[in-house]
């Protein structure tokens, strides 16, 4: 049942996506048809899934650890972007170097950026006990601002007419690509590596074993002697580290430059990723994909049908709204009795 | 000659320091809105994170309304029941089906960003001349005085109005008290036989009216007109300020005036040309808000003392 109610949530959603483009005047199953099988009907369309799904993975990955300890790190968004500026911000200082180690460097000053936003949160919270779901969304809000302040000022290309970007990076400072034909870039291994490595850490690690602990009873946590301002920490930063990492792959993979804007809500898209992937690093590979066709489909929805990309977040929202209330199916047994509906606490 | 100028120099301040006390309103009113509505759904044991989702809903949905029936008084209705409508899924969620409550929250909140986004596609760009000022006669001919607080739109009144009678229902009425006991302990509330989740059900559905109300103001009084995402946060301020007031109605208003105060005044800066990039600029609420909640959260008793107890805590009806 466990992962029986992510395939029922996500038929409900087709259901209500039916009844949504019914009311929009477009005939239902041409739009299915556009959201979920013309994206994949080439190879270059399974690439873009890869591209796609890679941030989603690698964020919904690390927090859906922290939300296993109840570490609620909604502000990946905004590590994310710190990410790209940090790791950007190394591309174009070393705009005129070539050399192999100038990736590994944006790798690590993205991984850093993310960390240091994300131990903004850490620290309010573990030492002034500020609630880490509002400090990490406002500092998505200031991450933003502060992205759009370096491209439309100092960082702006001297040669770009004024536009608000960077300079396109070098050769030495972009992403290998690794598929033929396609977009599919090295950042994809990255996003495979990080669930074998989230699936290792929580079931074989002690600290794997705390956040569960801390997560599901914190006062048998704390009489163990797990500290849990450590938890916190460690899954914020964690959190924080793979966002930043994300953003750093988007801005020298896919976009090859820094832009006042850089991500669709990735880190926002991926809180959903890590709930239908079942907060376990493998369920979140299958949602990475999943929720990384609703992206494409949103694009080629808006190409063949005219419909408002809007219709992603949509589909989002309500995938998320039927798994949630699926998940009643797997806490509860439902038993009918003399005509009343009752349930009961089963696990 | 000297004097005359000077009455004209004193004027021209006046005339500075009311428009910015004005906007100050302004911008203060829907925050007020949000957060009141929402620090009633939290003390009746309910956190709902869906406030910025259930905002960008009731802005998008009065704005058409007004667009497609000239009435903006049914744009105000339409925007509160829009807002309604989606913590009804909330309560739905939560406290029908037991589903987590920061999740839950967070998927209203996106779905409301998308789905908002979606009605309101033609309606980008569409012009609107905000809703009228209605004038206390006698008192808005007042110098000073009465510009500032009698010429306004039916709303900051009503805003002022929600506040007194928010306060008086939480700790003046038998109501009052059971919303409270609701929040603070579901258990005992649900032994002496109060309906825990109706009152929990009612008190969701004002925080969602509120937040619909205080996007419709944002979108037919504030800017006005509908732009994709056009709450920039605010819903999430709202949240913030819950905590900054510690649960306290009063201190909800005061802490609404001071954010509005601090969103205007650094557009004011902006305007001035002060040395710093406008995003500089643009970042002060949100930090301020990062700053408010340390200094408030620090304390930990006072969170502790003052905080609904059963706050974001599922209820399961022992029969």
């Amino acid at each position: 049942m466990v992962f029986g109610s992510p395939l029922v949530a996500f038929i409900l959603t087709l259901v209500a996506g039916v009844v949504l483009f019914q009311i929009m005047g477009v005939n239902p199953f041409d739009a299915l048809y556009a959201f979920f099988v013309e994206p994949l009907t080439s190879l270059y369309g399974w690439g873009e899934l890869g591209v796609k799904a890679t941030p989603l993975v690698l964020i919904a990955v690390a927090l859906s650890i922290g939300f296993r300890a109840g570490v609620w790190n909604i502000g990946a968004e905004g590590q994310l972007t710190l990410g790209a500026i940090c790791g950007g911000g190394v591309a174009l200082l070393f705009y005129d170097v070539e050399g192999f180690w100038v990736l590994p460097l944006m790798i690590a000053a993205g991984i850093g950026g993310g960390m240091l936003w994300a131990a903004i949160p850490a620290l309010l919270r573990t030492r002034f006990n500020a609630n880490e779901i509002l400090t990490s969304l406002m500092l998505t809000y200031v991450a933003t601002l502060l992205l759009s302040m370096l491209v439309h000022g100092p960082w702006r290309d001297p040669d770009g007419f004024n536009f608000p970007e960077s300079r396109i990076f070098s050769e030495s400072a972009t992403l290998p690509l690794i598929l033929g034909g396609t977009r599919l870039h090295l950042g994809w291994i990255f996003a495979l590596l990080a669930v074998a490595a989230g699936w290792l850490l929580m079931s074989r690690t002690i600290i794997g074993f705390q956040v569960k602990v801390v997560g599901e009873a914190p006062a048998a946590g704390r009489y163990a002697g797990f500290r849990v301002r450590r938890v916190i920490w460690f899954t914020l930063l964690l959190g924080g580290g793979a966002a930043g990492l994300a953003g750093l792959i988007e801005v020298s993979g896919p976009i090859g430059q820094l832009l006042p804007s850089i991500s669709p809500g990735y880190g926002f898209t991926a809180i959903i990723v890590a709930f239908v992937g079942r907060l376990h690093p493998v369920g979140v590979l299958f949602a990475g994909l999943l929720l990384a066709l609703s992206y494409l489909g949103g694009e080629s929805a808006q190409i063949s049908l005219n419909l408002p990309l809007a219709v992603t977040g949509v589909f989002q929202g309500l995938l998320l709204f039927f798994l949630l209330a699926c998940d009643v199916l797997i806490h509860y047994e439902v038993r009918w009795r003399s005509n009343t509906l009752t349930s009961t606490r089963s696990g | 000659m000297a004097i005359e100028y000077a009455d004209l120099n004193t004027e021209w301040l006046m005339d500075i320091v009311l428009a910015t006390l004005l906007t100050i309103i302004t911008a203060a009113t829907p925050l007020l809105f949000a957060a009141i509505g929402e620090m009633v759904t939290e003390k009746s044991g309910v956190l709902n994170l869906g406030v910025e989702g259930m905002i960008l809903l009731g802005a998008v949905t009065g704005f058409a309304v007004v667009h497609y029936s000239d009435s903006a008084s049914l744009g105000i209705f339409a925007g509160m029941l829009a807002g309604a409508g989606l913590s009804l899924v909330f309560a739905a969620l939560v406290l029908g089906f037991q589903a987590s409550q920061v999740a839950t929250g967070l998927a209203l909140t996106i779905f409301g960003i998308g789905f908002s986004a979606l009605l309101g596609q033609n309606l980008v760009g569409v012009a609107y001349d905000g809703l009228p000022k209605l004038p206390i006669p006698g008192l808005s001919q007042i110098p000073f005085l009465g510009p500032l607080l009698f010429q306004h739109d039916i709303l900051v009144y009503l805003s002022v109005v929600l506040v007194i009678l928010v306060s008086w229902f939480l700790y003046k009425t038998r109501y009052g008290l059971i919303l409270r006991a609701v929040g603070d302990s579901h258990d005992a509330a649900h032994a002496i036989g109060y309906p825990v989740i109706w009152v929990r059900l009612c008190a969701t559905l004002f925080g969602g009216a509120m937040a619909g109300l205080a996007g419709a103001y944002l979108s037919l009084a504030y800017s006005p007109l509908w732009i994709e995402n056009m709450s920039a946060g605010r819903g999430w301020i709202a949240l913030a300020l819950v905590v900054f007031a510690t649960w306290r109605p009063w201190r909800v208003m005061v802490g609404a005036y001071l954010f509005g105060g601090i969103t205007i005044l650094q557009l004011h800066a902006q305007a001035m040309g002060i040395g710093l990039p406008s995003q500089i600029m643009s970042m002060l609420p949100y930090l301020a808000t990062i700053f408010v909640l340390v200094l408030i959260s620090r304390d930990r008793n006072k969170i502790r003392l003052n905080a609904p107890a059963s706050i974001g805590k599922p209820f399961h009806p022992t029969t």
